[in-house]
């Protein structure tokens, strides 16, 4: 037993000091379970978050108001899906097969990020989603280049490079419909408001009360805090309302000199708890959504792997 | 009707029959079996939709008073459109989608290679882009084809299923529209009938070996051309032009 | 019911521009090559960043053992001999 724990410590050891030299790790590299554990939960959780968000933004897909629009919406839900598949591929490299990081989904083991429990109800949501919750993801995704596996941070580089024209897309929308008739600007600020709060609360909980941050710290999965993110997306979010005319929905947010940055009012803890523990607006639909088309393309990928045998039999016949 | 107006209406044709197939193709954005093939029928929507705003800009372009893509997509009613029925049926299942793509697509490498050479010249450019585009929707729903026949009992039983519903919608693709046999004589469109033999012979060389049965029936189903359609379009103009309709002095 | 129904995955490679080294972009799933190639296609490609694709079924990749890193690639660090500017030129010396 002794000798066994020795030779762990000493791979414990080696993997740490590659940690700390600030290399990367990369998949037949000797790692900790938990630091494997960690990462297979952190990277089904963004795959799945950019799968099930292909849902909202869907959801107007068939309603875009412009041919233009129509395509850069296509384009940006498309690349989302992408995105989700860099992160499967990426999580994959750990031994996780996608099928059972779906089936994870699928039982509730594997989370995705609450904000795609909220419904994208008006066009201005699809201006507010690309503007605010896109934004609040690229933060965290710049964040995440630098994280300390190689797999996930070659995707994240990926992803970055993509992203940055949703965030923009996002904002030209809310900027024309700001520019636009009296409806328009309803509909924009109406948007602002229902987005913000939740849009705030992707960053997760204050670093006070962040259960898992210990160990992403100490292996450089996670490079910045919860609220370092959070303080980052509200200092370069309130200008850019400011100059389109939209209206934070928060009555305590100032700039606070000292630490040169904005204050905000107090994030409604409850609500995401709430939202997290599967009572959101849309939490049962989304999964509905997921699994009813899942099983509906069974067929299919059975017909594909089927045919694929015969002809591989074929071959070897010849 | 004056050459011009021929050209317009040709035009209106193949941008609706672009703008009605974009729309179903992208029903299935985030609905796909498998992801990589949602990514793979999102780029058919894209490409469909950009030769629809090319289409129609230069229908538009050609009417008097002239009128913009997005006015062309999203404010005429109902008998305005053009496009062949066979687009506007709804998505039944994916064989239902992946056959009719094939079959669509079969044609329209046909239609483009042959008015890439039309005389007139920005309809022929337009034909040159698209043509790479149809190639490989070509390409990658005829290995469907053969996944779906050739795979499992099921898949089979689909794909037959599909090609029977969609087999009587098909004809259309091969007729003109009225006034436009000017536009044949000039060189600038290309008789859609000539190009029924090397389809027909390329199909039942796809469906023979995916172990698939050329429908039988001579059932015909035809009216896209003199705007009279299925039950289906109107619902999908009801979304399309939703935010056009409901707010007409808005700029998106 | 221990079937994956997601299909195989396999690595794709791409070329960025002609004459370029393959490199290794990521993967993607299929039933056979050619589905392989096309998801590769719409996966990697959708900003045209490629003008040729490789893809090879995971399974057929072998990879170097990390365990056997210092074995395996140390031997060769001190070969300096190999390096052109190991060599002194006599003075004057021209295109060499």
């Amino acid at each position: 037993m002794q000798v066994a724990d020795s030779v762990k410590d000493q791979l414990l050891r080696h993997f740490e000091e590659k940690i700390d030299k600030g290399d990367a790790i990369e998949p037949r590299d000797r790692m900790p379970d938990a630091y494997r554990k960690h990462l297979i939960r952190q990277m089904s959780q963004h795959a799945h978050s950019e799968v099930i968000g292909m849902q909202p933004e869907g959801n107007w897909i068939t309603r875009a108001p412009s041919l233009r629009a129509r395509q850069i919406l296509l384009a940006k839900i498309q690349d989302e899906g992408g995105h989700g598949l860099y992160l499967y591929s990426a999580a994959e490299t750990l031994g996780i097969s996608r099928d059972e990081m779906i089936k994870q989904l699928h039982t509730g083991k594997a989370k995705y990020s609450n904000i795609f429990n909220y419904p994208a109800l008006t066009w201005a949501d699809i201006g507010a989603i690309g503007w605010l919750v896109d934004g609040a993801a690229i933060v965290n995704q710049v964040s995440l280049q630098r994280t300390s596996y190689g797999p996930y941070s070659r995707a994240m580089v990926r992803i970055c490079k993509e992203e940055s024209f949703h965030q923009r897309q996002g904002y030209e929308i809310m900027a024309r419909m700001m520019a636009g008739t009296a409806d328009q600007r309803a509909m924009a600020q109406d948007a602002m408001n229902r987005w913000w709060w939740p849009s705030l609360m992707m960053f997760g909980p204050h670093d006070s009360d962040s259960p898992h941050s210990g160990d992403a710290f100490r292996w450089k999965i996670k490079r910045h805090s919860n609220d370092e993110l959070r303080q980052k997306f509200i200092d370069k979010t309130v200008q850019q309302a400011e100059v389109i005319g939209l209206t934070i929905p928060d009555q305590d947010l100032k700039w606070n000199e000292a630490k040169r940055g904005y204050d905000h009012g107090t994030i409604n803890w409850e609500e995401f708890y709430q939202v997290i523990g599967g009572n959101g607006p849309c939490n049962q639909q989304r999964m509905d959504h997921h699994k009813q088309v899942h099983e509906e393309g069974a067929w299919v990928r059975e017909a594909a792997a089927a045919y694929a045998k015969k002809k591989q039999e074929k071959l070897l016949n010849h | 009707m004056s050459q011009q107006q021929a050209i317009a209406q040709y035009c209106t044709r193949l941008g609706d029959n672009s703008l009605i197939q974009s729309y179903r193709l992208s029903e299935w954005c985030s609905k796909a079996p498998l992801l990589e093939e949602d990514l793979a029928l999102t780029n058919f929507a894209l490409d469909m939709t950009g030769r629809a705003e090319l289409l129609l800009e230069l229908a538009g372009k050609l009417q008097t008073p002239t009128r913009t893509a997005d006015e062309m997509a999203y404010r005429r009613g109902e008998r305005q459109y053009l496009n062949d029925l066979i687009v506007e049926l709804p998505n039944t299942d994916f064989a239902f989608s992946i056959i009719r793509q094939f079959l669509v697509s079969a044609f329209e490498v046909q239609l483009y290679t042959a008015l890439s050479q039309s005389t007139h010249t920005e309809l022929a450019a337009i034909a040159a882009k698209a043509l790479k585009e149809v190639k490989y929707h070509y390409a990658h729903t005829a290995d469907w084809v053969l996944r779906l026949g050739d795979g499992t009992p099921e898949s089979n039983r689909r794909a037959q299923a599909a090609l029977e519903k969609l087999w009587p919608y098909t004809h259309e693709l091969f007729e003109m529209a009225a006034g436009e046999d000017t536009l044949v004589a000039n060189g600038i469109a290309t008789n859609a009938a000539t190009h029924y033999a090397p389809w027909i012979e390329q199909v039942e060389t796809v469906l023979a070996e995916a172990t698939l049965n050329l429908p039988k029936t001579t059932h015909r189903q035809r009216g896209g051309h003199t705007g009279i359609h299925t039950e289906h379009l109107g619902h999908i103009l009801t979304e399309l032009q939703y935010l056009q309709r409901a707010y007409p002095n808005a700029i998106w | 019911m221990t079937q994956d129904t997601q299909l195989n995955t396999w690595e794709v490679f791409m070329q960025a521009r002609s004459g370029a080294n393959y490199i290794h972009a990521g993967s993607v799933h299929a039933a056979d090559g050619e589905m392989a190639l096309q998801n590769a296609r719409d996966t990697y490609t959708r900003r045209g960043e490629g003008t040729s694709i490789w893809v090879v079924p995971t399974s057929a990749i072998v990879a170097s053992n990390p365990d056997e890193q210092d074995m395996f690639f140390d031997p060769a660090n001190d070969k300096i001999y190999r390096m052109p500017t190991f060599y002194t030129m006599p003075e004057g010396a021209k295109a060499i």
